[in-house]
């Protein structure tokens, strides 16, 4: 009997069902298609699992789903957005994330070549936050199961013994620190869905911002109470989920936080607020008063955080309301999104 | 943001409101009622309440079209989309507005029937066109300023011949609203009006003048931007202590008198009024919105699917009728914020985040808090 098998046509062929199957096809698509893109010692030995030494600290782990429509979006697509998504829940613990895993659902009929992008984007969005990609799954659904692919993740990361970021340790007078402009994730993926097509520059911010937390932890230590990514339901979101966490109230200011004209002018004409638009490689993180300032310098001094800025303060206030003197002169509240503004932003 | 920044302008707000301030007369109170969702929206997004004295008072009125829709037509909507052959068409925000029992458009979807949320009604057409074994039904909602897009896409499906196409026409007018709410059984508490923005670039400013004339109220047109809303409050605010009541345009950049003849024009040659149309919050008003007229038979959804007229009682506790009338506010309500909330909302007034009662909910309720702060 030959051995002999036909190479997978990357150009154009496609999955079909016997790529989940278990079999010859699978082991090829696996081999010929993820190692290629994610390639690390661990893969290379093949194993259902890997084996990694732990290192001294904490460890954090965190999982995460991609459904992201459309697959493809100016500044990035699936693949890249699921490894930068899972880094940054592991690095808003002020973490070094480490390892990660990656489970794929195929719908039967997605076309090699955009596998191999979306595959491609992630080995090189891992390469370039310095971790691997060290196990994963295959699973191939009948067409109309699935949109696409799903992905999901699993990270792991190493925390140091000196920090314990948490939102209960936010104070009365704390500063609020936004690493940049809100909503470009959002109105980027919004620029190119079905019906809705219109041009614009904006490109998504996502990015891994571990390298970035690392510098504010460098300069500010302890003095950092908490961090969060304000991904689905935007700043808004977030905002009013540290305010319970920590029983405290929060005032912003409009005029300091900043927002490109092209994403106000989207948000405008789509009758959004840029506050409550995802982002995915924005930070917020809550600081004492005392080092407020060196933890922003440490910030515009990296690249993700060049527009950082300080948004506002923390208030004490039993009923946790996060308000916001707008850019007019007048006060407002800022609350959670009622239902779905946009389904499947990530 | 060009043409839109310059209408937000910090220092010519603050004067402004100091002008206000000025003129207005401590000794008696000023309630405006502003009639559309886009300025309630306004007041709330830029803290305009903030910036106004004590004794005026913004009424928010109910110019929101989905707000006002009734559950009845929510119902009837639902019927429409469970049916295997449609696929029905509408605009994002219907998607959460309460039909009868706690049902939804959200809900149907969610359930099976085909539901698609559509940005334009030329997205309608072209589902048309792709689903050519489907009946593809538009769900049409507004006030004056959505029903000649309406109209354009009705011309349209005609000039294709489209043969799967229909309209569900829930298009509501302006006037008969404010009628309604001027002829209420009960004294109402409303010294003056602003006039809807986009209502008024369509319709003009000559419909609004017997509410001047007849009834004595001052309205002044305005835009949706918050320098244009603080100059109208401003405007009306003159009105009050000079005794004239007149109908006056602060929105000039975009209004004029007689309206836009062509829009007016189509709209009429499509559509004709309705003896009758229920409003949520308002009850039955007589003549206060739009049906396809005869010769546009074949594209009504109405009459296509036989769809029998629902008609669903408000909820007897819900407060919507005197808070749209200004006779009492969101936290006179029972159901405010305990069974009412933006994610179950019961009434007219919390259904659209541009309502009264979601407007106060989401920006309106830590005054309240200050207020009891500082009592």
């Amino acid at each position: 009997m030959s051995m002999h098998q036909r190479r997978l046509d990357l150009k154009n062929g496609c999955v079909d069902l016997s790529h989940g199957a278990g079999g010859r096809a699978m082991a090829q698509l696996i081999a010929g298609l993820f190692h290629e893109a994610f390639g690390n010692e661990w893969l290379a030995r093949g194993n259902d699992q890997s084996a990694f030494d732990v290192a001294a600290g904490r460890m954090v782990m965190t999982t995460d789903g991609y459904v992201v429509s459309p697959l493809f979006f100016p500044g990035g697509n699936i693949g890249s957005l699921a490894v930068h998504g899972t880094v940054n829940d592991i690095a808003m613990a002020g973490a070094k994330p480490l390892y990660l895993s990656a489970s794929f659902i195929i719908e039967e009929g997605f076309r090699f070549d955009d596998l191999k992008r979306i595959a491609d984007a992630m080995g090189e969005a891992a390469r370039e936050a310095g971790i691997a990609i060290i196990t994963g799954d295959t699973k191939v659904v009948e067409r109309g199961k699935a949109d696409g692919v799903f992905i999901s993740t699993a990270g792991v990361g190493v925390l140091p013994d000196s920090l314990d970021l948490s939102a209960d340790k936010a104070r009365p007078g704390d500063r609020v620190l936004l690493s940049g402009s809100l909503g470009d994730h959002g109105v980027a993926i919004m620029s190119k869905r079905q019906n809705l097509t219109f041009d614009t520059e904006i490109v998504s911010d996502s990015a891994s911002l571990h390298g970035l937390v690392a510098a504010m932890v460098a300069a500010g230590g302890q003095g950092i109470r908490l961090m969060r990514d304000p991904t689905r339901g935007g700043l808004a979101a977030t905002m009013n989920e540290i305010a319970q966490q920590s029983n405290l109230g929060f005032r912003l200011q409009e005029e300091a936080i900043p927002v490109k004209p092209a994403v106000a002018a989207a948000c405008e004409l789509l009758g959004l607020d840029p506050l409550h638009v995802a982002n995915e490689g924005k930070l917020v993180a809550v600081v004492a008063p005392d080092v407020t300032d060196a933890v922003l310098a440490a910030m515009k001094a990296h690249p993700l955080g060049r527009d950082a800025a300080d948004i506002g303060e923390a208030v004490a206030d039993d009923h946790r309301f996060v308000q916001m003197a707008t850019s007019f002169g007048g006060g407002r509240i800022v609350d959670w999104l009622s239902g779905e503004q946009l389904p499947r932003i990530c | 943001m060009k043409y839109a920044d310059e209408f937000r302008d910090k220092e010519l707000a603050v004067g402004l409101a100091r002008a206000i301030r000025a003129k207005a007369d401590p000794a008696r109170a000023y309630r405006f009622m502003e009639f559309c969702g886009g300025h309630t929206h306004a007041i709330a997004r830029y803290g305009l309440e903030d910036m106004l004295p004590e004794n005026v008072r913004m009424i928010h009125g109910p110019g929101c079209p989905v707000c006002v829709l009734p559950a009845g037509r929510i119902d009837m909507a639902i019927a429409l989309a469970e049916r295997p052959e449609v696929i029905l068409c509408v605009y994002g925000d219907l998607m959460r507005v309460p039909g009868s029992r706690g049902s939804s458009l959200l809900k149907a979807k969610a359930r099976g029937a085909d539901i698609r949320m559509v940005y334009s009604t030329l997205d309608a057409i072209a589902l048309a066109e792709q689903n050519p074994g489907r009946e593809v039904v538009f769900f049409a909602i507004g006030f004056e300023t959505t029903t000649p897009p309406t109209a354009v896409m009705i011309r349209a499906a005609e000039k294709k011949q489209l043969a799967n196409f229909s309209v569900f026409c829930n298009h509501v007018l302006t006037p008969p609203a404010m009628r309604a709410i001027l002829d209420s059984d009960t004294p109402i508490e409303i010294d003056g009006f602003v006039g809807p923005a986009h209502v008024s670039t369509v319709i003009g400013t000559e419909p609004y003048a017997p509410f001047a004339r007849d009834d004595g109220k001052p309205v002044v047109i305005a835009g949706f931007e918050p320098l244009d809303m603080m100059q109208a409050i401003l405007m009306l605010v003159e009105q009050v202590n000079d005794g004239r009541h007149e109908v006056e345009n602060q929105y000039r950049r975009a209004v004029t008198g007689s309206g836009n003849q062509r829009a007016i024009r189509e709209v009429a040659e499509i559509f004709e009024l309705r003896d009758q149309f229920e409003w949520r919050g308002l009850g039955s008003i007589p003549s206060s919105a739009l049906k396809l007229r005869p010769a546009f038979a074949h594209l009504d959804a109405e009459l296509r699917f036989e769809m029998r007229e629902l008609v669903v009682a408000d909820n007897p506790a819900c407060e919507c009728p005197a808070i749209l009338r200004g006779l009492k506010k969101p936290v006179d309500c029972k159901l405010f914020g305990t069974a009412c909330t933006p994610e179950t909302p019961i009434g007219s007034c919390m259904v659209s985040s541009e309502g009264a009662c979601a407007a106060h909910w989401t920006y309106g309720r830590f005054r309240d808090h200050q207020r009891r702060l500082a009592s």
